[in-house]
């Protein structure tokens, strides 16, 4: 069934982005609203909302805007463009199309929390898209919803295009927070919070630009309105990404709650996998969140699939809540990819471990080695000389990565490691498989190419090393 | 004044690069009254510079790091952190070829594969005319039109490698057709009188 669309309701409507076709559907109606209300009113009001962040951890906007010391002078506030998580683009899909309606939000949110700067911090490979920003920002000032005495309430707020230059972790809020004030974006240490002391030493907010985008409908529409839509925890509209080998990848805007297989297999939505493939894998919420199997699970002992007893794992509901059940981190993004029945398993998690690898800002240990070592041993996998032992190894460096086991500053790493334990333990017969069909010397004889020193010169004692190293291979 | 340093070791002249220029400089000035510290400019400032010279030099991080009172060390550990600055001097265009998941599973690879091919370069390396340089991204966030690749601000999408040929070839294919916004350029060389 088709959902009637919120936020990307001027999505295809000629000349969306100019600020008379969104004014002209309604636009500005709810920032006016909200001026004409008092600043703590909003917040209890997104409060009792419970909207949720759409950014990935999912925590509530409001509760967030209350966390700032009420006897502040300067609060700025952040909005994260910085959308960098494969397979996300909601973020780009609402700025190209309707800017207006994230200025909107931005002037809502800094009204609320009193701001009197507020950053739109964009990655710069969002090329056209901050043209198409900048031009926005121009015709709002020149409108008056920017700017000294907005609206004639006496409210004044800049807002201020940043851009970044390609790091993944300037998405994490404090790393945002770095990179805005010149630095290089290596997240901070927690507590202080951001809302107490964030940029430039001031509370500051950092929220999504999808979570902003809501606020003008919530003020416009309603509380009521807004609570008719979603799950019991999970409130609001959402926009989901929909990308990879399906007939119809995009992005689709839709209450919370809808689950995996409609959004690959929908009439509305992805309309089915190309050439009639079968689902291997799906990444529901951007890679880090997990992987699901997309294929049905043998449960007797014979590996043969009883289509009536055995099942696969694209009934996950994508709220804030159900992906938990599956074994995922959380929603994360709500941006699935799809790995087709063809693709390599092996490639996949070294493209997902490679990823990780080049965007750890190196600043936990822990981090910056474990993605190395599992981007290595994943291509060791994936070169037809991986040993099951590898797969252990994987297993053991995930569980010990990330800030779950307190070893690390921001959430990368748990973002880095839960994928890959995740692909590990779900289709590690797979790789067992792919393993067993290998040569079988051949993880010896890789050894041997990489380190030549441990077989071949005689003056580092090489004999015991190579045995040692070969009965390690065996085993 | 603990931020200007002293050059204790002197670097040969070539090594050193173009300098800013005042019009360049003042540029980065009207990113000032932006932030309340000077700092804060670094992330437009590098941009601008980038934009005039081609690339960081060693001199433009002087320069940055005079205009914004910070030590020069500072200047190349932010600009070394970030993928988009590039060191050392960089072709005409820079040909950004996204290589996530999804544009791997729809072919980003041999696109990539094809590009190199037809080049005759790998990533971060520059044609021998100076006119095309090649770099890989993890995620463009154009997933629905995978497999994409950025021609300096110009985006490319769903190109399969016989397409190439024609993108190549098109020497507009830099071009952007939306109004562009000058924010983030380096200014326009007054023409030197003589």
């Amino acid at each position: 069934m088709a959902y009637e669309r919120y936020l990307m309701k001027n999505v295809g409507v000629p000349n969306s982005r100019s600020i008379e076709t969104y004014r002209g559907g309604g636009g500005y109606a709810g920032a006016a609203k909200a001026l004409k209300m008092k600043p703590d009113e909003i917040v209890e009001l997104v409060k009792k909302a419970n909207l949720r962040g759409r950014g990935g951890a999912g925590f509530p906007a409001g509760v967030k805007w209350s966390f700032l010391p009420p006897d502040r002078e300067i609060t700025y506030l952040c909005v994260n463009a910085d959308e960098s998580e494969p397979p996300t683009f909601s973020n780009r899909v609402l700025m190209e199309n309707d800017p207006h309606m994230l200025l909107e939000g931005i002037l809502i949110a800094g009204y609320a929390t009193r701001t009197t700067v507020a950053y739109l911090y964009m990655r710069c490979e969002f090329t056209e898209l901050f043209h198409i920003m900048q031009k926005a920002v121009d015709e709002a000032y020149a409108a008056g919803y920017f700017g000294k005495d907005i609206l004639g309430t006496g409210y004044a707020l800049d807002c201020y295009i940043h851009r970044g230059a390609g790091a993944y972790v300037c998405g994490e809020e404090t790393g945002l927070i770095e990179s805005l004030e010149g630095k290089r974006g290596w997240p901070r240490i927690k507590p202080p919070f951001p809302a107490v002391e964030g940029a430039f030493r001031k509370p500051t907010v950092v929220n999504n630009v999808e979570t902003l985008a809501c606020l003008p409908h919530i003020l416009t529409r309603g509380l009521d309105w807004w609570l008719s839509l979603g799950t019991e925890d999970s409130k609001g509209p959402h926009m989901y990404c929909v990308s990879g080998p399906v007939n119809r990848p995009g992005c689709y805007e839709a209450p919370l709650g809808l689950s995996c297989r409609e959004l690959i297999y929908g009439e509305d939505f992805g309309a089915g996998m190309r050439d009639g493939k079968k689902v291997k894998a799906v990444f529901p919420g951007g890679l880090s969140m997990g992987v699901l199997r997309g294929d049905m699970f043998p449960k007797n002992p014979t590996d043969e699939v009883d289509p009536n007893a055995d099942y696969d794992e694209l009934d996950c509901k994508l709220d804030f809540d159900d992906p938990r059940r599956y074994g995922l981190m959380g929603l994360g993004t709500a941006a699935l990819v799809v790995v087709p029945e063809d693709a390599d398993i092996r490639a996949v998690t070294v493209n997902v471990a490679r990823f990780f690898a080049l965007e750890s800002c190196g600043q936990c240990t822990q981090c910056r080695e474990g993605t190395t070592w599992m981007y290595k041993v994943a291509e060791r996998i994936r070169d037809g000389a991986g040993r099951s032992f590898d797969l252990d190894v994987l297993a053991e460096v995930t569980q010990n990565m990330g800030m779950m086991p307190g070893l690390s500053i921001c959430g990368l790493s748990d973002g880095a490691a839960w994928p890959i334990g995740m692909l590990v333990q779900k289709f590690r017969g797979e790789f067992e498989r792919h393993i067993g069909a290998q040569a079988p010397d051949a993880a010896a004889q890789r050894i041997r190419e990489i380190n030549p020193a441990a077989y071949e010169l005689p003056i580092l004692g090489a004999r015991p090393m190579a045995a040692e190293a070969a009965a390690t291979v065996e085993k | 004044m603990s931020w200007q340093t002293i050059d204790r070791k002197t670097v040969a002249e070539d090594k050193l690069g173009p300098a800013l220029s005042e019009a360049v400089k003042a540029k980065i000035r009207t990113f000032f009254d932006r932030f309340p510290t000077k700092r804060a400019a670094m992330l437009p400032a590098l941009h601008i510079a980038q934009d005039a010279i081609g690339y960081v030099s060693l001199q433009a991080m002087h320069g940055i790091a005079e205009l914004l009172e910070v030590s020069p060390a500072a200047v190349m550990d932010v600009a070394t952190f970030y993928t988009h600055f590039w060191m050392h001097p960089k072709g005409e265009k820079v040909i950004v070829v996204c290589r996530s998941l999804t544009c791997e599973l729809m072919g980003g690879k041999t696109l990539l594969e094809h590009i190199k091919e037809k080049l005759g370069i790998g990533e971060h390396e520059t044609t021998p005319d100076g006119k095309y340089s090649l770099m890989t991204e993890e995620c463009l966030a154009q997933c629905d039109h995978g497999p994409c690749m950025l021609i300096n601000e110009k985006l490319h999408k769903c190109v399969r490698p016989e397409d190439l040929g024609r993108i190549l070839a098109d020497p507009d294919n830099d071009k952007l057709d939306i109004p562009r916004s000058d924010l983030f350029d380096a200014p326009l060389e007054k023409p030197e009188e003589s």
